[in-house]
């Protein structure tokens, strides 16, 4: 079924390499990700080094194939833990509505008024900057954007024939929301969930890129941005590289979320 | 008007109550209050009790969040921590060069925008959309630094030189000096944002286009280009305003990572300022006035589209 549709099928491939990638990478790096060669620093694309090195010597190729994994573990785990705040709330709201809706969707608006990007920042002030924490900035600054989906997909399902038999039946609130109206709104909960990924992934980059994420001398794509900065006119790969792995990934998730979009027929 | 003014404006206020709020739970709520943060991890109990005496932290938190937001209020904004200046002149200052950048990002944006999405529509399926298409799908899934470190890389990199590496020149040394250190930061805001503006003129003129009075009026032998300036464009650009509110909100995310590539002394270089050096009564003021330009911005949007379209009023 998804070979039909282009963007999913072209998404799809890409995000299939990109896991593979993440996966295999300590096995298939040609050197380890934080050997240094001194001799050879900053070197362009050649025999011995496939994608060149960075300032330190270190293998560009190898550190690329291992910064998959920081990225999607982190643009996964934080999509994770907005879906795991988001939803309940946004099925809370919709499902009981009145005051209780009204309240909620007004404290979601108010955190939608931050940028993502700052939400996380003022969580990372709080706490101090990690991977760790990156992830739960991330992911908690996802949460107000799930809930809203959430809650609108729901709020159309409150007055359905099958939530309607379910509370005459006497079923728990608890299992009207999740059992019946929950696997309903999916739909366009994973065609969101999908495209959050790719912008969770840009916004932990930023994080990194910015020294407030992951830490050296992990590889990570945003961080060796970041390291490759000061020496971008003396040697451009150390930022092509890593910038291409990680703009192919977002637009793999970009495309694979649209298509699903279409597919699924969710708005 | 008035009254869906006076409607729109309660709902405002209630949610900028609530983002003042959130920025105070923020650094109040979490583990780590403020006088740890500022004498660090280290620091001996006693003299983070002491620290927390003066700054009133042993106060309840409803007392405090009132005594923050009425000096907030009345404009009195405190001290940076790091600066050691009044936060409400550091702000002005830097809000103001934002500004000069989020301009010209979307002014460049909007004369480019919408007549690349005009064209898609007209060319719906050609080449032509094919290609504005996906350029734009690429340009909006690159982060901001890797364009901005790529574009740097190609007009400022020292063989070619057009334009400053980065920093910032004020308008009183001369004009030139001013736009030339603006062009790179605004141009890779522009390609983020032309995404989003492209798409929506695209699908909004494709819309139109199919309505029945367009089809009355190519009857009628009007030109093309009649149709789409004079019939088309009036109606499908209408929500084109909402995006471009929508996209102020971008932009205010969007500098915190540009203006730390170009060294540009705005808001954004301000917040990250802020966070590096854990100057709180700094940050929760830059996000404040990031948030409140945001909900301001949409206020006015929302307004404007229902001066321009009577409909939105009365639902």
């Amino acid at each position: 079924m998804m070979w039909r549709s282009p963007t999913l099928a072209v998404g799809g491939t890409i995000l299939i390499a990109v896991i593979t990638m993440s996966i295999a990478a300590p096995w298939i790096v040609p050197y380890p990700t934080t050997e240094q060669h001194m001799l050879d620093r900053l070197k362009p694309p050649g025999a011995r080094f496939v994608l060149g090195t960075d300032q330190y010597g270190r293998d560009l190729l190898s550190r690329t194939l291992a910064g998959a994994r920081p990225a999607l573990g982190l643009g996964l785990g934080a999509v994770a833990l907005g879906l795991a705040l988001g939803v309940p709330i946004g099925l809370a709201a919709g499902y009981v509505g009145g005051r209780v809706d009204d309240l909620v969707m007004r404290v979601v608006d108010a955190m939608l008024a931050f940028p993502s990007l700052l939400l996380a920042l003022l969580i990372i002030t709080a706490l101090g900057a990690s991977t760790g924490h990156a992830l739960l900035a991330i992911g908690v600054a996802n949460a107000p954007g799930v809930a809203r989906i959430v809650r609108s997909a729901s709020l159309a399902l409150r007055e359905a024939e099958f939530v309607l038999a379910a509370r005459v039946r006497g079923e728990r609130h608890l299992y009207v929301m999740f059992g019946e109206i929950f696997p309903n709104v999916l739909a366009p909960v994973i065609v969101e969930a999908t495209l959050r990924v790719g912008f969770a992934i840009m916004a932990g980059a930023s994080l990194s890129f910015l020294g407030l994420g992951v830490q050296p001398p992990t590889a990570d794509w945003g961080l060796m941005i970041r390291e490759a900065r000061q020496y971008v006119f003396l040697s451009p790969w150390p930022l092509l590289v890593p910038g291409t792995a990680l703009a192919v990934t977002i637009v793999a998730f970009n495309l694979f979320g649209d298509g699903l979009r279409d597919r699924l027929g969710a708005t | 008007m008035t009254r869906y003014a006076l409607r729109r404006l309660a709902s405002i206020a209630l949610i900028l109550l609530l983002v003042s709020v959130i920025v105070f739970a923020a650094v109040h709520v979490l583990p780590g209050n403020a006088a740890t943060l500022i004498l660090g991890e280290y620091a001996t109990p006693e003299a983070v009790r002491t620290l927390e005496r003066e700054m009133g932290l042993d106060r309840p938190l409803l007392a405090q969040y009132a005594s923050w937001i009425g000096s907030v209020v009345t404009g009195d904004w405190g001290v940076s921590l790091a600066m050691k200046q009044p936060v409400a002149a550091i702000v002005a200052a830097r809000l103001r060069n934002s500004a000069f950048l989020a301009l010209a990002a979307l002014t460049v944006v909007v004369i480019v925008g919408i007549p690349l999405g005009t064209l898609a529509a007209l060319r719906r399926g050609r080449p032509v959309d094919l290609a504005i298409v996906t350029a734009t799908y690429v340009g909006v899934s690159i982060p901001e630094f890797v364009t901005g470190l790529a574009l740097l890389l190609v007009l400022a990199s020292p063989s070619v030189g057009w334009f400053p590496t980065s920093g910032y020149a004020e308008l009183t040394s001369g004009v030139g000096a001013w736009a030339r250190h603006l062009v790179l930061p605004a141009m890779t805001l522009t390609i983020v944002l032309l995404a989003h503006i492209v798409r929506q003129t695209r699908s909004g003129v494709a819309d139109v286009l199919a309505a029945p009075y367009i089809r009355a009026a190519r009857l009628k032998g009007a030109s093309t280009r009649r149709i789409v300036l004079r019939h088309a464009l009036r109606n499908a650009l209408l929500p084109t305003i909402t995006v471009l509110a929508l996209d102020l909100g971008y932009l205010m995310g969007g500098i915190v990572v540009v203006e730390e590539v170009f060294a540009y002394p705005g808001m954004g270089r301000l917040i990250i300022y802020a966070v590096q050096n854990r100057d709180v009564p700094l940050l929760q003021m830059c996000a404040l006035v990031v948030a409140s330009v945001y909900v301001l911005a949409n206020f006015a949007a929302d307004l404007a589209y229902a001066w321009l379209d009577p409909r939105i009023r009365y639902s």
